[in-house]
């Protein structure tokens, strides 16, 4: 398979005052077309500093990212925002759906700038929540909220989906649902799929695993056969 | 100190560029209060000081000429302290260096040297000796513009005699505070002027030897006015008495009445609007860093704080903003008021007057400055401290949208979701939405009511001097003349065209009513003076009855059809009954108006002229002023350009001082409303906003959700402002109008512009400000605060 992101070497420090946090200490890594990679590591392991900083949500110390031909380094913030708007959908911990839009109205805002995206009905009946498309956020539960979420980030076809603990905020019966509409879409779309999570079970779902400790990549896990999240508990 | 202080200091800090912006606005308002009251004060305490002082009379007379064998009767009249007579006439001075001829007021000073009432205040030099004829002193405003020291000479025609007198002094009177010159409505000093001469010198000259042609009264305090006038009037009647006035209705007196109630309108009106706002903008600050401190609240109430204590450390919050507005506003009014004192003392003539800022006014700016901001606050602190620990330290509920027209409106108008993200947040915080918006429109009705002064006085100066008077020059004649006087100016040098004019006094009765005033013949097809209608349109003159200025005929309570009476002050001295055929709006003067021919009719009289007016060819203008000023029958000569030439500069001086003061306030609400929405909606929408970056939207597409709500308020809220600004101008219009001036009304679409201009830059300004701090949010951690 033809990888479409690379990180080479990426190292990232925090500065906060007099003290120095490294948080990413030269990461190697390349991500395939349509592959489903989980990033599994606990809490302070760099997991989210490297989704951010391939996501272009940061940038990193040293080391180089590339998304297919383009270096993001050398990319000017105009064309970072639009990498970002064109490429990369983003599904988050706490959802970040903006409270004012209704299901449909915040995969809409999306589309709206994208350009070649998925009608935002078809994006919600993706992810099962045709039904209940003109609900505020604060009408949808948790797990439905996740899954507009997902709906918003897969609308606009993304060829990376960058999702940042989308079920650490879920009891597990909805999380099983919200990894089951990622699966879907990482296999109906062909989205290289980057997952984050510091819940060992999920990576049972994964083609590969990485596995992170201490900002660095420890071992990296293949995946031959990936069950259903429906067999997932935890 | 406390933690809990400790943490006061903080949060102020951390908020001051929104706490400034509020006090600026609270200043506002005080520093007008200030303003406004310590002027008023320093006029007021001047004024009794310097009329007592100077023996300011209370009522005031003129005759014809009444022998001074009737003095001791005006003196014995029922509640008056203290008479004086003496000898008022007009002249027209020479003056070197000057083309056109000054005209000045002339006025006894008996034997004894000193009068008894209405004492001149020696500035300079000495006064007259009594023996001496020719000796004078002059008004110091006018010898200062033109140059007379003491010692100097100047070339006078009294009465049509020419005569050469001697300066010895400069005074300045409690009567002439305000001195202004026939025609005109500003002082203009170096046409117009005081002259006190010898009595004995100014009877000669005026043929008034054993007599006197004005009296001038102090009452007892007891005295009731109205019963010593009707008794002076009627002994006064046989001589010519042209009727007796109270104090109200001095000129100078009255000029400075209408100035200081101008000045009590505003210290009224104008600081309420910028409370008002003040108040909201507490209320909404503070409600949004109460909002945000819930936690901490809650934290605070867990750990042993009373909800007193935790309400009054947030109340001590506010205070810390109204203690800058405050000082602020009371430090700038006092500089201000020191400043409006001083241009004060530049156009009234006080001999002094000094800057009393009120300590009524000041400790009320404090309290009133105080009290706004712990009301706006109270609404705020309240909400939070009642909530149970446990509720407060949990994140507060998420905003609940719902569905209604705007859904439909979206859908059919195609907007964008970043619109509807607008539309809906508008609708959800109706409250907030209607700060921003009434604050907006309180700052454009703040700039066109102060606009709209220029589109009134441009109108006024156009109706006074391009509609009612084209004439270049008015001759007033010291006597009736027959229409042959109107051939023979036909003339004099330059001379292109000639109007008479003819005026008397007279005393105007409606029932229990009754005002003095001036009778105006008119005729139909007068090029060089007309009379105008509402509508700016000639007025053709009925064939009878009177035509009455709209105020004087609100005041005598008459209207078109009423009979009332007309007493002749002047000879046939007769009284008529006629009816009132016309009611207009006159700009300038309280004079009535007849056409000609009814009239002269009524005073079974062949036409007189006593004013002649002309239009002049200017190049010939020096060799006219010349004749005029060695014609002896011309009593007084009103040159109309350096009239208007002296309202014009008056204008610019003042009035565009004011607008600067005026129209920075009227931006000042704007930018305090605008800065501090755009500041709350940046905290409260820095995860939404941050989202949309990652999401792929630009900086200026946020931006626009940042900034586009806060200008769509601003923009609807700019036609309510124009209606708003339209009621205080309407308001400030009546207020400006005095018995003498009725101020036309005119708002031009220009004004209307320009206040709107101003404030949508100054929104926009302190909007894109505020949207310059997106640009510095870090979306990263913008995206884990989780509200």
């Amino acid at each position: 398979m033809q990888p479409i992101m690379q990180a080479h070497a990426v190292t990232k420090v925090y500065k906060t005052g007099a003290v120095e946090v490294q948080a990413l200490r030269g990461i190697d890594m390349s991500l395939n077309a349509g592959e489903l990679v989980v990033l599994l590591g606990a809490s302070g392991s760099g997991k989210s500093t490297l989704l951010n900083i391939l996501g272009a949500l940061d940038t990193p110390t040293s080391g180089a990212v590339q998304f297919k031909d383009h270096e993001l380094g050398a990319m000017s913030e105009a064309q970072l925002t639009n990498f970002r708007r064109e490429h990369v959908g983003f599904v988050f911990q706490f959802y970040n759906l903006v409270p004012a839009l209704t299901a449909r109205e915040n995969v809409a805002l999306v589309t709206e700038i994208a350009q070649n995206p998925m009608r935002p009905e078809e994006a919600l009946e993706r992810v099962g929540l045709g039904h209940r498309m003109h609900h505020f956020p604060a009408e949808l539960s948790g797990g439905e909220q996740q899954r507009v979420a997902i709906a918003r980030a897969i609308a606009k076809r993304p060829e990376l989906l960058l999702c940042d603990e989308p079920t650490g905020a879920l009891d597990s019966a909805t999380g099983v649902t919200v990894l089951e509409a990622l699966v879907e879409v990482n296999r109906d779309l062909g989205a290289a799929t980057v997952l984050i999570t510091h819940n060992a079970a999920i990576r049972q779902i994964a083609h590969r695993v990485i596995h992170m400790a201490d900002g660095q990549i420890a071992r990296e896990e293949v995946i031959a056969n990936p069950v259903p999240p429906s067999e997932v508990s935890w | 100190m406390r933690a809990l202080d400790r943490k006061l200091i903080r949060d102020l800090r951390r908020i001051w560029a929104q706490g400034l912006a509020i006090a600026l606005v609270l200043a506002c308002g005080l520093m007008v209060l200030v303003m406004a009251d310590g002027t008023l004060r320093s006029l007021d305490q001047t004024l009794n000081a310097y009329y007592e002082r100077q023996r300011f009379a209370d009522v005031f007379a003129s005759a014809t000429r009444a022998p001074d064998d009737i003095t001791p009767l005006i003196a014995g009249l029922e509640g008056v302290a203290q008479a004086e007579t003496r000898i008022v006439g007009a002249a027209i001075l020479d003056l070197p260096g000057m083309m056109e001829p000054a005209s000045a007021k002339v006025i006894s000073l008996p034997a004894s040297g000193q009068p008894k009432l209405n004492l001149p205040l020696l500035r300079a030099g000495r006064l007259p000796d009594p023996l001496r004829p020719d000796e004078v002193l002059l008004m110091e405003p006018f010898a200062l513009a033109n140059g007379l020291m003491p010692g100097t000479g100047v070339d006078v025609t009294l009465n049509g005699q020419r005569r050469h007198l001697t300066v010895t002094g400069h005074v300045l009177s409690p009567e002439f505070v305000y001195s202004i010159g026939p025609g005109s409505i500003m002082p203009d000093d170096k046409h117009f002027g005081i002259i006190w001469i010898n009595e004995a010198s100014l009877a000669a000259a005026t043929d008034l030897s054993g007599a006197f042609n004005d009296v001038t009264l102090a009452l007892r305090r007891e005295a009731d006015p109205r019963k010593v006038i009707a008794a002076l009037d009627h002994l006064l009647a046989p001589y010519g008495g042209t009727g007796a006035y109270a104090r109200a209705r001095q000129t100078s007196h009255m000029f400075l009445n209408s100035e200081m109630e101008e000045l009590g309108t505003i210290a009224v009106s104008m600081p309420p609007i910028f409370l008002i706002v003040s108040a909201f903008l507490v209320n909404m600050v503070l409600g949004r860093l109460i909002r945000l401190e819930r936690a901490q609240i809650g934290l605070l109430k867990a750990v042993g704080y009373s909800a007193r204590e935790i309400g009054w450390h947030y109340l001590k919050l506010s205070i810390g903003i109204g203690v800058g507005g405050v000082v602020l506003g009371v430090a700038s009014g006092w500089w201000a008021g020191h400043g409006m004192t001083q241009m004060y003392t530049e156009f009234f003539r006080f001999p002094w007057l000094i800057y009393v800022p009120g300590v009524r006014a000041i400790a009320l700016a404090v309290v009133l400055g105080l009290a706004t901001v712990v009301i706006g606050a109270l609404r705020a602190v309240a909400a939070s401290v009642g909530l149970p620990p446990a509720t407060a330290m949990s994140p507060p509920a998420p905003p609940v949208f719902q569905r209604g027209w705007v859904d439909g409106f979206g859908r059919l108008a195609r907007l964008r979701q970043t619109t509807m993200m607008i539309l809906r947040s508008i609708l959800r915080w109706p409250g907030r939405a209607a700060i921003t918006f009434f604050g907006v429109a309180a700052s454009v009705a703040v700039l066109v009511s102060c606009f709209f002064i220029f589109d009134t006085m441009d109108l006024l100066m156009d109706e006074m001097f391009v509609q009612s008077n084209r004439q270049d020059v008015t001759l007033v004649l010291n006597q009736n003349k027959g229409t042959v006087a109107a051939t023979d100016a036909a003339t004099l040098p330059g001379v292109r065209r000639v109007e008479g004019g003819f005026a008397l006094p007279v005393r105007l009765i409606h029932g229990p009513v009754e005002r003095l005033s001036t009778l105006q013949a008119r005729e139909n097809g007068t090029e060089l003076t007309q009379l105008l209608d509402e509508g700016g349109k000639v007025i053709t003159l009925p064939e009878n009855g009177l035509i009455l200025p709209e105020r004087l005929a609100e005041k005598l309570g008459v209207t078109v059809g009423s009979q009332m009476q007309v007493a002749l002050l002047a000879p046939p001295r007769e009284t008529w009954t006629v009816s009132v055929s016309a009611v207009i709006r006159q700009s300038l003067g309280d004079e009535v108006h007849m056409s000609k021919p009814a009239l002269f009719r009524l005073m079974r009289a062949d036409a007189q002229v006593n004013q002649l007016n002309l239009s002049v060819d200017p190049q010939a203008l020096p060799r006219l002023m010349a004749t005029a000023k060695a014609t002896p029958v011309i009593a007084g000569l009103i040159y109309w350009p350096d009239v208007k030439g002296q309202i014009d500069a008056t204008i610019n001086e003042s009035l565009r001082i004011m607008t600067v003061i005026f129209s920075t306030l009227g931006m000042l609400i704007a930018l305090g409303v605008v800065y501090n929405a755009a500041r709350i909606q940046l905290s409260e929408r820095a995860h939404e906003l941050a989202t949309l970056r990652v999401l792929g939207f630009s900086r200026g597409e946020v931006g626009y959700v940042l900034v586009g709500e806060i200008l769509l308020l601003a923009v609807l809220a700019i036609p309510v402002g124009w209606g708003l600004g339209y009621v205080f101008a309407r308001a400030i219009n009546t207020g400006f109008s005095t018995d003498i001036i009725s101020m036309p009304f005119d708002i031009r679409p220009r004004s209307f512009a320009i206040a709107a201009g101003l404030v949508l830059v100054t929104a926009t300004g302190s909007a894109f400000w505020v949207r310059r701090r997106l640009d510095r949010v870090d979306l990263v951690s913008a995206l884990k605060q989780k509200e």
